[in-house]
């Protein structure tokens, strides 16, 4: 049972909000001296596995093409393409925004994100279209469509980037398994998570969907009288 | 994976360090930079093990890392000078490059897929030939001056910071743990729970497994290692269950468990302050149904797909 302690360490670590490598290290550290090892053989085998598993950084590599394209424009571009869509119900902002994150994570580009595209685009578009729609929304509903246009970037990005081979998920799968002993190559991991892909954008679909008509059912009453 | 692979993976490694080693340069000279000798530090000696990891002992790897834990620990990795994104100037390149400003990225995509699908290199060192080929096209397409490879690598690593070694180094506490027998004692403890040899039992488990853990540490990365090493392989794999699909799967099947745990504060705590939301849970709320709906879907997806 006292081999378990690294577990503890690693939650305790996350919880106290500690520096996470340092964490990651000690749990590592202490692990491996409690069941016997001595620091020399601990640090070897950190070490050893370190060099072993380089192939999960290789995504550095991606990092100037990234960047580059970062500083030719990207985001505009990308903004750009999304305001064409006008006259969207909130459902379908974020329906489509949701299949844009999967696609970009796809293609290991980093487009989304809360900071970057939630706030600044998807969540304005968003309760615009539902002021268009509805003309006035009461600000528990105003919150719901915030909270809802961030889980489709959540949705998206964790269910997409998984789809590109050079992913960090998909890196730490192959070297897991290839330190466990079994042999994978990033090209079918990329494409076994294609089920689970299109499995959380029907789900979001659905919700979105579901939205709409929640939105639609509580504010048509008070603006059936207008026409558009 | 043959030996040109290897060659090759080696000299993007080596590209790899360089790029650190860039990074720990700039840091050691900006003046402005309280930390830059700790800053710089760590990201010469995180190319060190780049450069130098397979040819010296790896204990001297292992105190390295323990060195670039202490100067993260005490908080001498920080963001050194980088060469900011000029927004007007961007976007009046943007309004000239026009929608071919995403090929070079599409192109990232395709050619690690297309490479290794058919076969010339192996998965891993397509990508890197893939970023080597996507590299010309971006500065062809955008007429870029070279230099702008290294000032963009080193915005972007610096930006990523010092969590960029975080998959590697999860992937050594997961050797750890499996050495000391980790992976043993969880074995031992589920077997009481559910009868072995039966898959369905075994699927429930890890994907259920891998959601919990990652709901505990806020990290699917953290989590993976530790349950596949303890629930996947004995109770999915050893089933008879393709690693490929059962990994995919399982990693996924956390990523439900990160849709629900405000441990993952990047993604569902700080997005609430971000946007201003009054309710703190608002957005794992939001996400819930669909959370534990694609859980479902996972061990379906997995008890389905992987026996094949």
């Amino acid at each position: 049972m006292i081999k378990l302690i690294g577990i503890v360490i690693v939650v305790f670590g996350f919880v106290l909000k500690k520096d996470t490598i340092a964490t990651v290290v000690t749990a590592g550290i202490v692990t491996g001296l409690v069941s016997g090892m001595n620091i020399i053989e601990v640090l070897d085998i950190l070490g050893t596995t370190f060099t072993s598993q380089r192939l999960m950084t290789l995504f550095i590599l991606t990092l100037p093409v990234i960047g580059i394209s970062e500083r030719y424009g990207l985001k505009q571009r990308a903004v750009e393409l999304i305001k064409k869509t006008k006259k969207i119900s909130v459902g379908g902002i974020n329906i489509i925004y949701l299949a844009l994150r999967q696609i970009t994570s796809a293609l290991s580009l980093r487009l989304g994100g809360h900071p970057q595209f939630v706030r600044p685009i998807i969540n304005p578009m968003a309760q615009g279209a539902a002021i268009v729609a509805y003309k006035e929304i009461d600000q528990d509903d105003v919150d719901l469509i915030k909270a809802s246009a961030c889980a489709q970037d959540n949705y998206g990005n964790f269910f997409g980037q998984n789809l590109f081979l050079g992913a960090g998920g998909v890196l730490l799968i192959v070297g897991t398994f290839s330190d466990l002993g079994y042999s994978v190559d990033p090209l079918n991991i990329a494409i076994a998570c294609i089920p689970s892909a299109i499995l959380i954008f029907v789900l979001g679909t659905i919700q979105n969907i579901l939205l709409d008509k929640k939105l639609k059912m509580k504010y048509t009453v008070k603006s059936s009288t207008k026409s558009k | 994976m043959n030996n040109f692979d290897n060659i090759l993976l080696e000299i993007f490694y080596i590209l790899i360090g360089l790029f650190f080693l860039y990074t720990g340069y700039r840091s050691f000279s900006d003046k402005n930079l309280k930390t830059r000798y700790g800053t710089g530090l760590f990201w010469t000696l995180l190319s060190g093990t780049f450069i130098l990891g397979p040819y010296i002992d790896g204990y001297i790897v292992g105190i390295m890392i323990v060195i670039i834990a202490i100067l993260t620990a005490t908080k001498q990795v920080q963001i050194s000078s980088i060469v900011p994104i000029d927004e007007k100037k961007a976007q009046i390149r943007s309004d000239r490059i026009g929608n071919k400003i995403f090929i070079p990225s599409i192109l990232i995509a395709v050619f690690a897929f297309g490479i290794a699908q058919l076969k010339i290199l192996s998965g891993t060192a397509a990508i890197g030939a893939a970023a080597v080929i996507a590299v010309i096209a971006v500065i062809a397409i955008t007429k870029s001056n070279p230099k702008n490879i290294a000032v963009d690598g080193d915005r972007l690593v610096q930006s990523m910071g010092a969590v960029i070694i975080l998959p590697q180094l999860l992937a050594a506490l997961g050797t750890l743990f499996t050495s000391a027998g980790v992976g043993t004692v969880i074995t031992e403890g589920i077997s009481g729970i559910i009868p072995e040899e039966n898959r369905l039992f075994g699927v429930v488990a890890y994907c259920v497994g891998m959601a919990l853990f990652t709901i505990i540490m806020g990290n699917g990365f953290a989590a993976f290692s530790v349950v596949t090493a303890g629930v996947g392989i004995p109770f999915v794999i050893m089933q008879g269950g393709n690693p490929a699909i059962v990994g995919a799967l399982g990693l996924t099947a956390g990523y439900c468990g990160t849709l629900l745990t405000p441990m993952a504060a990047n993604f569902n705590i700080v997005p609430v302050a971000l946007l201003e939301i009054r309710q703190k849970y608002s957005i794992i709320r939001y996400q819930a149904p669909v959370a534990i709906l694609a859980l479902i879907g996972h061990i379906v997806l997995m008890y389905f797909l992987a026996f094949n």
